[in-house]
């Protein structure tokens, strides 16, 4: 299932450490890198690939939160709900979302552009309220500037 | 040793133990969930808080986790402040927000340690008042129910399945409060020792699936001992019975054999004592089938009994001592033979010989666990002697305890020793012709047919002392790794067994323990058996079945009387066919119908291990009896064996006045057969008496009693007689600390769950209050009388064109009694072939198609499964599954597409 | 006033390379550790100079390092650099690794070189995209400049630097969980004894440090130990990285001598309250410590102070409640995040906060009970240190049981009025 690009990187995590298992978590953020999330057989062919169970590896992937068991989107909105985020008003962001997108936490649009999922203290407390888009920061934000970077992500 | 102070009190134990354990030991109820005695601490349910003080003056005090806790000189602990008991309570508190309350309809109701332990800590006033978290169970197959809303998240499972059963396919998933123990995916529990999660739950999540067909509360169980009949390690279990059918088969703690863990062959085979295979009618055959009454049955056989007819019996390895004993005194020693092929007879006999005579220690399964090296040849542990594979593999332990002491983390600390050893390295060896259950505990396996096996381990005895028979295997470094790693160890082990069915493995196994003795060093030798009383059958007087079969062709036989025994399975059909057809009358003794029943002008229903009692001979030659967990009477005609053949011997014999009871018959084979003197005494009588009463079978709280028989009368009826044991069929008797081979329940005040166990024994884990069950009957020789044998070197097929075959035992399929057994049956392969890849491609074979394969005169259709880890020109042919006849394996055979 | 952490640092400009950074003589404490001095007088200088670990219990590093046994037969061994930092409120590490990377790569040469560890592992949050970027380019510099790799500087020490991105877990960050999701396993935490320094990574002695903790190393070296004491308004030594988020007029992070009064840092560096925002209260060093109020506000910054007023150092990044945030939804919001972020291994915890959180959303959304915050109160004892198997849920309950104690009034108007007072 997996692909010779992935295999590579996986392999090349391997190097890291001194047994195959502990590239597990690494293993799986190469799929969900490819592939936007980590399906049934993406678990498999890691466990193939590092010789573990099908359970070991899951029981690691379902652990995290930033390995997703399910199909995102193209695009993941990670909104911010931490502490200094909920007191600079991350509600309005989120609600704003929700009535642009017409999606809560854990849905994905029709046209597959966006999911949204909440997220724990993104470290830009200073900057609040903050999301993220797939790997990029967002700042300071305001419902104006949130039409602006959503209109970015196709 | 440590003083320490627990409640005011002055206790001297021993050191470095977890306190936990300790206050167990003492008596002290701690409660407790995530620790088990077997599975160690973790440190993760906090229930089993204490209070620790400084020194004496300290009063304040602070809360520590007692199985976290080690035990040192001075400890100072309280287990019944205030604060502690909150906090404990508090822990149930917690742990009840999620659960669902239902109890009434849940398998675990009354033997549950969550029960208990909401109990104890005094927990009862419910304040959550929110939504509860639930969950989807899945479809685990025919052994285990699963039902997660009722999991207290104490990680037993998969410590249990996991990290002590080696399981792969059982985990925890996700994470906080939405933890789940369960599969990647519905499907069917692979490890073989699932069924223990039965007991190492302390809850309802994971229960018996086949007792839920028939389910029965704990406290309405009817509870006998009894030994698995399984396989040659004679597991101690526990067989309830209700409405007078048997309803489930527990652990029996066994501190020298199965601990707190069965196998699930031993733990879910028994369902077929309710197989429609039974025979529960006296049956005269002649083309057709006529149920014949008890009373007429002299009529259908006083012909054949008369003076000067040529009786012969056909004894068993899967039938008690007492059967086979009453057998052989209605034939004659002259003309008892033990039913097994020549070929068993004499490994068994060597086997023993070698056992008996070297002066080595013959380990129980504790005692392996301990092993530091390991060398295991040819053997299957996991489908030949399951216990014995789950025994080895805590062996694997040894390793990681020794790296974790040069760091002072102690055993008990499971985890901490678990990561510090990442990556095992264990000095345990498997040669074997195929991958291994154990192959992920090994430092190194082996694959070769069994002539390399032989060689390997030849090589290494030679290694170890020059005067041992030299041998040639080209895999001298293996060898020498093998031999130094068994020079230096502390206590190493050699496993074996008769089941492999190969001489030379054997003999070469014998000879590295051989070599090891003769260097003055410690050593063990575990065998294997092929079954439940292939020991103790071994130790009769007697030949095997070839030696029957050549002299009839002399001396026609008149009555051959078989018992519990298919010859079908014990040699080929060919020659079976010609024997029985040379027999004028067959009168067979058995509980299911085979092949050899269908052939029998008699036949006699005999009871099966739950309706019987009798003694066993387990593989360390350890003689245990078993108890009738049913009363007489409840399965038709079927009676115990030794109870028909007493019969037979009344009417063959006019001035026989018959046994009256087992005890009879166990003390004429005391005075007739000299191998068993050793058990003289040793067994409780009929008459054993605990303050002049009877043991019962039932718990106090066992409920309807009158009701249950209302149909017949509606007084109360008597309850059942037994006149064999020192046991009651009712609730009336002594209940209280039995002598540990009569236990019937684990029961202590407040312990209503399996966890009870621990109040029998004299420490957690250890040993029953009183000492383990049975007597080993060989006295090891002092000194080394035997010497090296001499292998004939290998007789490799190489170039014959030939295939060197050797047998592959299933842990479901291979064992004749429990592969009748519903559940069980569904876990059992069609028969089939292991092949290379390579091979099959050479020879145009594809996988999963069928192929003849020609093991000297018989001919099977077997279908092909590829198996990577076996050497080239090498095949595995699976034994004696249902539908199977006898093939003689080891052996060389032809292979060819159909 | 000196800032030996932050001075080469502007974020809005990419961090020094290299050369820069040596060309400034950043590496010179490599230098002389390497070449000058044995592990063990490096040690000895970081006891000496009494730096305590950034990243939140305060621990003597030096002692930490002299735990490390320096037998051969200890080897390999591990140091691994804490960069988690998921403490909600907390964004002073991300500073010094997007900052300046090289500042890291030099301490953890010389701790590495102390505790003779061959290989380190920087564990960094999975969001920290851009220092991951930076802590990458810093690596592959490095190893070109040879100050990584094999025999650094002729010294004949080797050591390799590996970057692991997390995959998200707050749990990661306390230590021995953080072990077990660099070996690829589920982050729970590992039983205590053994310790890290003696079990840890793969079974081998590991030390684990925060990222500010280790980029001082270089400086202490390079320097000593009484220039560092000496940078600290208490003693206790060195500077600290202070921020303030929540309703400030500036909110940021600043680098100021330990121990600068709590009210020093809110109002001369945050610039006070925003307009139209009273101040109630403040968590000093993240989520997971006790809070403070106006009375504590002249109180030095600095461990042992801290303590003394009831709460925790932490991290000394400090969110402040405004009095138009509901102090109950604050706590809720917390104790959501806490029970969230729970490993599920042990019982107080998994089970405890979500009680907790589903108490509180209920006192939030007007359906609260006066046994709820019986409850609330007992489980904040409930969840105390030595009752839980790690620190987790023992955070979780500071921020709790201090917001009972100084916003009791607001809870209780909650109940009574069946609604938040705030919305
Ligand atoms: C729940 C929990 C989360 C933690 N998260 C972090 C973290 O993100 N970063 C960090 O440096 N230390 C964190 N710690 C503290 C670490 O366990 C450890 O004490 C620290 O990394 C040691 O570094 P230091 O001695 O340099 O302070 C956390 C501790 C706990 C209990
Ligand atoms: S307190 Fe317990 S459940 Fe919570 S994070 Fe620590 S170990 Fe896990
Ligand atoms: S038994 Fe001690 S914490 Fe579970």
């Amino acid at each position: 299932m997996l692909s010779e690009v992935e295999k590579k990187e996986i392999q090349e995590e391997m190097k890291m450490y001194p047994v195959a298992s502990a590239a597990c978590l690494s293993a799986l953020k190469i799929v969900q890198e490819h592939r936007g999330w980590v399906s049934d057989e993406g678990v498999k062919a890691v466990a193939g690939m590092l010789n573990m169970s099908n359970e070991e590896v899951e029981s690691v992937a379902t652990f995290y939160s930033r390995i997703y068991r399910k199909p995102v989107g193209r695009n993941v909105i990670l909104v911010c709900d931490g502490i200094s985020c909920m007191i600079m008003g991350h509600e309005n962001i989120y609600e704003h979302i929700k009535e642009k997108l017409g999606i809560s936490y854990g849905e994905t649009t029709s046209d597959d552009r966006f999911t949204v999922l909440p997220i724990s203290c993104l470290g830009d407390c200073d900057h609040a309220p903050s999301l993220m888009v797939n790997n990029d920061h967002y700042n300071e934000l305001t419902v104006e500037k949130l039409e602006a970077i959503l209109s970015q992500y196709k | 040793m440590a003083k320490i102070k627990i409640d005011g009190k002055q206790f001297e134990v021993e050191a470095g133990k977890n306190l936990l354990d300790t206050c167990l030991e003492l008596g002290f109820d701690i409660p407790h969930f995530c620790f088990h005695p077997a599975l160690g601490s973790v440190g993760s349910c906090r229930l089993c808080a204490v209070k620790k003080y400084k020194d004496e003056e300290d009063s304040r005090g602070r809360i520590v986790m007692s199985c976290m806790e080690p035990v040192t000189d001075g400890l100072i602990i309280s287990t019944h402040d205030e604060e502690e008991k909150t906090f404990r309570a508090e822990v149930v508190e917690s742990l009840m927000t999620n659960h669902p309350h239902d109890c009434p309809v849940c398998d675990e109701g009354g033997e549950c340690h969550l029960q208990d332990m909401t109990v104890m800590t005094g927990h009862n006033y419910r304040q959550f008042d929110f939504k509860k978290r639930t969950y989807q169970n899945q479809e685990l197959g025919p052994f285990i129910k699963h039902e997660m809303n009722r999991c207290i998240q104490c990680y037993r499972c998969v410590r249990f399945y996991k990290d002590y059963a080696g399981g792969k396919d059982l985990n925890v998933f996700a994470s906080n409060n939405r933890v789940y123990f369960g599969r990647f995916e519905d499907g069917t529990l692979e490890n073989e020792f699932s069924g223990n999660l039965t007991e190492v739950c302390p809850t309802g999540v994971f229960t018996d699936k086949t007792a839920h067909k028939h389910f029965t509360r704990k406290w309405d169980l009817s509870n006998t001992p009894s030994v698995c009949t399984h396989c040659s390690l004679g597991c101690n279990t526990l067989a309830g019975e209700r409405y007078g059918t048997l309803r489930r088969i527990r652990n029996r703690y066994h501190g020298d054999i199965n601990g707190y863990f069965l196998c699930d062959r031993g733990r879910f085979g028994y369902e077929f004592v309710g197989s429609d295979n039974r025979i529960k009618e006296i049956w005269k055959q002649n083309g057709n089938r006529e149920v014949v009454s008890s009373e007429s049955l002299s009529e259908v056989l006083s012909g054949a009994f008369q003076e000067g007819h040529n009786m012969v019996g056909i004894g068993s390895p899967r039938a008690s001592l007492e059967a086979n004993y009453s057998l052989l005194s209605l034939v004659g020693t002259d003309h008892f033979y033990h039913g097994v092929s020549a070929h068993e007879y004499e490994l068994t006999k060597m086997a023993l010989d070698f056992m008996q005579n070297s002066g080595i220690q013959i380990p129980t399964l504790k005692q392996m666990e301990t092993a530091d090296v390991v060398l295991i040849l040819g053997e299957d542990l996991v489908n030949t002697a399951p216990r014995m594979a789950l025994a080895v593999r805590q062996a694997a332990r040894h390793s990681m305890n020794k790296d974790a002491g040069a760091k002072k983390i102690p055993e008990w600390t499971e985890l901490a020793v678990r990561d510090n050893q990442p990556v095992l390295s264990t000095q345990i060896y498997v040669a074997t012709p195929k991958k291994d259950s154990l192959d992920d505990v090994i430092k190194q396996p082996f694959r070769g047919g069994y002539s390399e096996i032989a060689a390997l381990a030849s090589s290494v005895a030679a290694l170890l002392d020059k005067n041992a028979p030299a041998a040639d295997s080209e895999h001298k470094k293996l060898a020498s790794d093998i031999a130094k790693a068994l020079q230096n160890a502390e206590n190493p082990l050699i496993i074996s067994g008769v089941t492999c069915g190969d001489k030379e493995v054997l003999q070469s196994a014998c000879n590295v323990a051989q070599a090891l003795l003769n260097n003055d060093k410690k050593v063990m030798l575990g065998m294997i058996f092929p079954e439940s009383n292939s020991t103790g059958l071994s130790l009769f007087p007697g030949k095997p079945l070839a030696d029957l079969f050549a002299s009839s062709e002399k001396k026609p036989v008149d009555t051959l009387v078989v018992l519990e025994n298919d010859l079908y399975r014990r040699a080929e059909t060919g020659q079976v066919n010609d024997f029985l057809l040379k027999c004028k009358q067959v009168i067979v003794l058995d509980q299911l119908q085979n092949e050899t029943t269908v052939k029998a002008d008699v036949v006699l229903p005999a009871a099966v291990f739950s309706e019987s009692e009798g003694t066993l001979v387990n593989n360390e030659g350890r003689a245990q009896r078993f108890y009738k967990a049913i009363p007489d009477g409840e399965n038709g005609q079927a009676r115990e064996s030794w109870l028909w053949l007493n019969e037979l011997k009344e009417i063959k014999e006019n001035g026989f006045e018959g046994w009256s009871s087992l005890d009879d018959v166990f003390q004429s084979m005391l005075n007739e057969l000299p191998a068993f003197a050793a058990l003289k005494g040793k067994f409780p009588d009929e008459g054993f008496r605990m303050l002049g009463r009877k043991i019962p079978r039932e718990s106090f709280r066992y409920s309807g009693r009158t009701s249950i028989h209302a149909r017949e009368s509606v007084s109360e009826s008597y309850p059942p007689e037994d006149f064999d044991s020192p046991f009651a069929f009712s609730m009336e008797g002594q209940q209280e600390d039995p002598p540990s081979s009569l236990i019937t329940s684990y029961w202590s005040p407040g312990w209503n769950s399996v966890q009870a166990t621990n109040k029998y024994l004299d420490k957690p884990n250890g040993d029953l209050k009183g000492g383990n069950p049975g007597i080993r009957i060989f006295p090891t020789a002092a000194k080394s009388k035997t010497s090296y044998f001499k292998l004939n070197g290998s007789k490799s097929n190489k170039g014959t064109g030939e295939w060197q075959l050797f047998p592959v035992y299933q842990i479901f399929g291979s064992e004749e009694l429990s592969a009748a057994a519903s559940s069980l049956s569904e876990r059992i392969k069609e028969p089939f072939l292991l092949l290379h890849p390579d091979d099959a491609r050479d020879a145009g074979i594809d996988e999963s198609t069928a192929v003849q394969v020609e093991i000297k005169n018989e001919k099977l259709t077997l279908r092909v499964n590829f198996e990577n880890s076996l050497p080239r020109k090498v095949a595995g042919v699976s034994l004696q599954l249902p539908g199977m006849p006898f093939v003689a394996l080891p052996g060389s055979g032809k292979i060819t597409k159909m | 006033m000196e800032k030996p952490l932050t001075q080469h640092i502007n974020p809005k400009s990419a961090p020094l390379t290299f050369k820069e950074y040596e060309k400034a003589g950043g590496y010179e404490g490599v230098r002389k550790a390497l070449k000058e001095m044995t592990p063990a007088e490096v040690t000895q200088l970081m006891k000496e100079s009494n730096l305590l670990g950034r990243g939140g219990a305060g621990f003597l590093t030096g002692l930490k390092w002299s735990f490390v046994p320096m037998d051969e037969a200890s080897k390999p061994k591990y140091l691994l650099c804490n960069a988690d930092e998921m403490e909600p409120g907390t964004f002073k590490d991300r500073y010094l690794l997007e900052g300046n990377p090289h500042q890291l790569i030099a301490g953890l040469i010389i701790a590495s070189y102390a505790i003779q560890a061959e290989t380190a592992y920087i564990f960094m949050r999975w969001a920290y995209k851009k220092a991951e970027k930076m802590i990458n380019k810093a690596l592959a510099e490095a190893y070109e400049a040879g100050i990584l790799g094999k025999n650094i500087l002729g010294s004949g020490f080797n050591l390799d630097i590996h970057l692991h991105m997390s995959a998200g877990r707050y749990i990661c960050g306390e230590e021995t969980a953080l072990i077990n999701s660099l070996e690829g396993r589920r982050a729970t935490p590992r039983t205590k004894p053994p310790f890290s320094v003696v079990s840890g990574l793969f079974g081998q002695p590991s030390v684990v440090n925060n990222v500010e903790t280790l980029s001082w190393a270089s400086h202490i070296v390079e320097k000593g130990a009484d220039w560092f004491k000496s940078l600290s308004a208490t003693g206790t030594g060195g500077t600290k990285l202070y921020g303030v988020s929540g309703r400030v007029k500036k909110p940021g992070l600043w680098e100021l001598p330990l121990g600068t009064t709590v009210r020093e840092i809110l109002e001369e560096h945050a610039g006070g309250m925003a307009e139209g925002y009273g101040f109630r209260g403040l968590l000093p060093g993240g989520a997971s410590t006790d809070f403070l109020v106006e009375e504590h506000l002249d109180i030095p910054m600095d461990f042992s102070t801290i303590a003394k007023a009831g709460s925790r150092m932490g991290t000394g990044t400090m969110i402040i409640l405004d009095d138009k945030t509901c102090p109950v939804a604050f706590i809720r919001n917390l104790e959501n995040f806490f029970a969230l972020e729970s490993c599920g291994w042990c019982t107080p915890c998994r089970e405890g906060l979500p009680w907790i959180e589903k108490i509180l959303g209920a006192i939030e959304e007007g359906r609260g009970r006066m046994e709820h915050l019986e409850i609330l109160q007992r489980q904040t004892k409930y969840l105390a240190p030595g009752h839980t198997f790690c620190a987790h849920a023992p955070g979780a309950a500071e921020p709790l049981q201090s917001g009972l104690k100084y916003f009791y009034d607001d809870f209780v108007k909650h109940i009574e009025q069946k609604k938040c007072p705030w919305r």
